[in-house]
C-alpha cells in the first residue's frame, strides 16, 4: 500500500487539490447564492417566495450525477465550453446551495419574529433590519449545520470522477486500473478523504456542543 | 434541440421505465434497512456503553466521511477479500444501505440529545425504567423533531442511487445515458425525462413526510 | 467546558487505515471454473455493453450483442454443451479485472487486449482478434494523425484501457481526459470535451458507423491483440477456451461471426484473424 502511494505522489496529490479546489469554490458560491434563494423564500414579495421555493425544491430533488452529466454533455452543445472541472464546479454549487438556502431560511426563521418588528418600529427598513439585527444572530445558529454543508461537498465533490474533473476519486480511479491493486488505492484515497473531511466533522461537533452549552448557560 | 419524438418512442421509454424499477426497488431496500440500523446504532452511540459506543461512534465517524463512491467500491470490489461476493444490485444494495445508516444514526442520536436530558431523570423519578422511559417519553419526542432531517436524508439516498453507474447498475440514470449514448439527438430529451422522473420519486417522499408529520403533530 | 481535544480525529482515521492495509488483494476465485462450470451448466462472461459492433446494449429487448457476445456463446457452446446457461454481466475497462480477479465473471470477453502488465494478474486465451489503436475525429478536424496531438490537443479515452497508456507514450504532450465506458467517452467528445477519442479501431469504427460526422483517422498505430481473460491457476479452462477458439477458426464459425459484424464496415482492412 505503501509503496502504491509514494509511486504515485504526484497523482493524489493533484487529486487532493482539485478535489478541495472545486470544494472551496462550490462553497462560496453555494454561500452566496443560498443566501439569495434563501432571502427570496421569507421575502413578502408572494413571487419572489414562490421562485425561491422552486428553485430549492427542484435542485433538492435532482440527483447531483444528473445536473453535473448535463452541464457535461447538453451545455457545451449549445455553444458554451466547459470542462469537466467546471461543470463539476457548477453542478456542485447548485446543488449545495439549494441545501444552504434550506439552512439558512431555517436559522432566519428560527430568529424571534418580535425582533424584526421591533427594529422595523425603531425606523429601520426591512433590509437594514434584517442586515443589523436578524443575520448576525442567523448565522449564529446556521453555522453548524453549514459545517455539515461543507462536509458533505467535500464527499459529493467525488462526483468529478464522472466528467474527467481530475479530482481524488478520479485520480483513484486511473491508479486503480493501472496498478490492479484496487483496494489499497481506494484505502488511500479513503485516508485523503478523512484527512479532509474528519477534523471538520470534528471541529463542528465541538462547536455545536459548545454554542449550545452556552446558551443554555444563558438560559439558566 | 432534439428529437423528442425518437426519444420517447416506446422502447426508450420502457427502458427509462425498467431502469426506474431499478432505482425505486433498490432505494426501498436501502432505506428499510438503513433506518433499522441507523435508530439501532444511533441509540448504541447515544446510550454511552463503555468501548461498544466508542466503536460504534468511530464506525459511524469513519464512513459518513467517505464519499458514497469508495464505500460502493469497497463492497463491490472489497468484500469479495473476505468471502462475500455480491453481483451489481445487491453490492449497491449494502452500499447504500451502510452509507446511509450512518448517516441516519448521527440524526438519530442528534435528535435524542436534542430532547432536554431534564426529560430523562424526571420519567426516571416517576418510577419508569430506563428502556421505558426511553421508548414512550425520549423517542416519540425525538423521532417528531428529526422527521425533517431524516427524510432529507432518504431522498438524497435516493438521488445518490444515480452514483451506482459506476459499477453498471442497471438503474435510471445508466438507462438514460445508454439511451442518449446511442444517439445524442436524444439527449436533451432523455436529461429532462431523467429530472422529471428522479423529481417525481423524491418529491413524493417529501409529500409523504408532510403528511406523516401533520399525523404526528396532530 | 469540555477542552477540545483536537487529536482525537486522528483515531478513527488510523482505525480506517489499519483495518484496509489489512486487505490483500488476493484472488478469492480459487476453485477449479472449469469443472464448476460443467457441474452447474452455467458460465458467466464479463462483456462490454456500451460497445457498438463487440458488445452494445439492444434497448428494444434488453439484450448485449456483438461480435464479443456471439464468440463468448461460440465459445461456451462448445467447451460446456448446447443447452448451457450463459449469463453476461456488463463491465467498463476499470471494472472488468476486479471482477474477475473476485470471481463475479469466469472469463472475460470485452475488447480487452493483451498486454504485459494485464499478464501479471490474469491469464490470457489466444488472440481471437486483432485490433489497432486509432483516433476517431469530427469529420473536417485539424487533426489527421497521432502526429497532429499536440500540446493543448485534448484526446478522450477511457478509464482502465490500454490505450490511454498508448497515447501518452506516443503524443506524451496532449492532454488526456478519461471517461468510465465508451458510450460517456463517445458523448463527451459529440459535445466537444475533446479533440479526438483514441481508442481500438474495431470500437471507433462502430461509433463512426453510426454518426458518419466522425471519422477514424491516421490508421493505427499499435497492435491490440484480442484474448479472453481468466483468472490465474485456471489452466483446464484456459485450454479448453484455446481448443473452442481453433476448432471455430478451422470450421469457418469464427469467420461467419466475423462478416455478421464487420463484413460491411466500410475502411475496415486490418481486422480479425487471417
Amino acid at each position: 500500500m505503501w509503496t502504491i502511494f509514494t509511486n504515485n505522489l504526484p497523482m493524489f496529490m493533484e487529486g487532493l487539490g482539485y478535489t478541495l479546489g472545486a470544494s472551496l469554490l462550490a462553497l462560496l458560491f453555494s454561500l452566496i447564492i443560498g443566501t439569495v434563494f434563501a432571502l427570496l423564500q421569507i421575502n413578502p414579495n408572494r413571487i419572489a417566495r414562490i421562485i425561491g421555493r422552486i428553485y430549492v425544491e427542484f435542485f433538492r430533488n435532482v440527483p447531483l450525477l444528473v445536473i453535473t452529466m448535463f452541464f457535461y454533455v447538453v451545455i457545451p452543445r449549445l455553444g458554451i465550453p466547459l470542462s469537466g472541472f467546471a461543470a463539476g464546479s457548477i453542478g456542485l454549487t447548485l446543488y449545495t446551495s439549494a441545501f444552504i438556502a434550506e439552512t439558512v431560511r431555517a436559522g432566519i426563521q428560527s430568529v424571534d419574529p418580535g425582533q424584526m418588528e421591533a427594529a422595523r418600529s425603531n425606523g429601520m427598513t426591512y433590509v437594514q433590519a434584517m442586515r443589523y439585527i436578524v443575520l448576525p444572530q442567523a448565522i449564529k445558529i446556521t453555522v453548524p449545520p453549514l459545517g455539515n454543508q461543507f462536509i458533505n461537498l467535500v464527499k459529493n465533490s467525488s462526483v468529478l470522477a464522472f466528467v474527467a474533473g481530475f479530482d481524488l476519486m478520479y485520480q483513484g480511479n486511473l491508479i486503480a486500473s493501472s496498478t490492479f491493486e484496487t483496494m489499497s488505492t481506494y484505502a488511500i484515497i479513503g485516508v485523503l478523504y478523512l484527512i479532509i473531511t474528519l477534523p471538520l466533522s470534528y471541529g463542528m461537533t465541538y462547536l455545536d456542543r459548545r454554542w449550545s452549552g452556552a446558551n443554555k448557560r444563558e438560559e439558566a | 434541440m432534439g428529437d423528442f419524438a425518437g426519444a420517447y418512442q416506446w422502447i426508450n421509454i420502457r427502458y427509462l421505465l425498467q431502469g426506474l424499477w431499478v432505482t425505486v426497488s433498490l432505494s426501498a431496500v436501502s432505506i428499510v434497512f438503513s433506518v433499522i440500523f441507523g435508530s439501532i446504532l444511533g441509540l448504541l452511540r447515544y446510550m454511552k456503553i463503555p468501548v461498544l459506543s466508542l466503536i460504534v461512534g468511530f464506525i459511524i465517524d469513519i464512513i459518513r466521511n467517505l464519499p458514497l463512491l469508495l464505500i460502493l467500491f469497497f463492497t463491490y470490489f472489497g468484500l469479495p477479500n473476505i468471502g462475500i461476493r455480491l453481483d451489481a444490485l445487491p453490492a449497491a444494495m449494502v452500499a447504500m444501505t451502510v452509507f446511509e445508516s450512518m448517516m441516519l444514526a448521527e440524526i438519530i442520536r442528534g435528535g435524542i440529545q436534542a430532547v432536554d436530558p431534564g426529560q430523562m431523570e424526571a420519567a426516571r423519578s416517576n418510577g419508569l425504567s430506563y428502556g421505558q422511559a426511553m421508548l414512550h417519553i425520549i423517542l416519540p419526542q425525538a423521532f417528531k423533531k428529526m422527521i425533517p432531517a431524516i427524510v432529507s436524508q432518504l431522498i438524497s439516498l435516493v438521488k445518490d442511487t444515480s452514483l451506482a453507474t459506476i459499477i453498471v447498475l442497471p438503474e435510471l440514470m445508466y438507462h438514460g445515458q445508454v439511451i442518449y449514448g446511442q444517439n445524442t439527438n436524444y439527449m436533451v430529451p432523455i436529461f429532462i425525462a431523467l429530472t422529471v422522473l428522479y423529481f417525481i420519486v423524491c418529491f413524493s417522499l417529501s409529500v409523504i413526510s408532510r403528511y406523516l408529520d401533520r399525523r404526528l403533530a396532530a | 467546558m469540555r477542552k477540545f481535544k483536537s487529536w482525537l480525529w486522528l483515531l478513527p482515521l488510523l482505525a480506517f487505515a489499519v483495518l484496509l492495509s489489512s486487505c490483500g488483494t488476493k484472488s478469492v476465485a480459487d476453485e477449479d471454473i472449469l469443472s464448476r462450470a460443467k457441474a452447474t451448466n452455467s458460465i458467466t462472461w464479463g462483456v462490454k455493453n456500451d460497445t457498438r459492433l463487440f458488445g452494445l446494449m439492444d434497448i428494444s429487448d434488453g439484450q448485449i450483442k456483438g461480435f464479443d457476445i456471439d464468440i463468448a456463446k461460440e465459445v461456451s457452446h462448445r467447451i460446456i454443451g448446447q443447452n448451457v446457461q450463459i449469463n453476461f454481466v456488463p463491465v467498463t475497462s476499470q471494472t472488468r479485472i476486479p471482477l474477475l480477479k473476485n470471481g463475479n465473471v469466469d472469463a472475460i470477453i470485452a475488447t480487452m487486449t493483451n498486454t504485459p502488465d494485464r499478464r501479471k494478474v490474469v491469464d490470457f486465451s489466444d488472440t481471437y482478434f486483432n485490433a489497432g489503436q486509432a483516433l476517431l475525429v469530427k469529420k473536417g478536424s485539424p487533426i489527421k494523425s497521432v502526429k497532429d496531438l499536440k500540446k493543448g490537443t485534448k484526446v478522450i479515452g477511457v478509464q482502465g484501457s490500454n490505450s490511454v497508456q498508448n497515447i501518452k507514450k506516443v503524443a506524451p504532450d496532449a492532454q488526456v481526459l478519461q471517461l468510465s465506458d465508451y458510450a460517456q467517452a463517445f458523448t463527451a467528445l459529440q459535445s466537444g470535451q475533446g479533440d479526438a477519442l483514441t481508442t481500438d479501431n474495431g470500437i471507433l469504427y462502430g461509433m463512426s458507423a453510426d454518426n458518419p460526422n466522425y471519422v477514424v483517422v491516421g490508421g493505427t498505430f499499435t497492435k491490440e491483440p484480442y484474448a479472453i481473460a481468466v483468472n490465474k491457476g485456471q489452466k483446464a479452462f484456459l485450454d479448453d477456451v484455446n481448443l473452442a477458439l481453433t476448432s471455430m477458426r478451422q470450421d469457418g464459425t469464427y469467420k461467419q461471426i466475423e462478416d455478421k459484424w464487420f463484413g460491411n464496415i466500410a475502411g475496415f482492412s486490418d481486422g480479425g484473424l487471417k
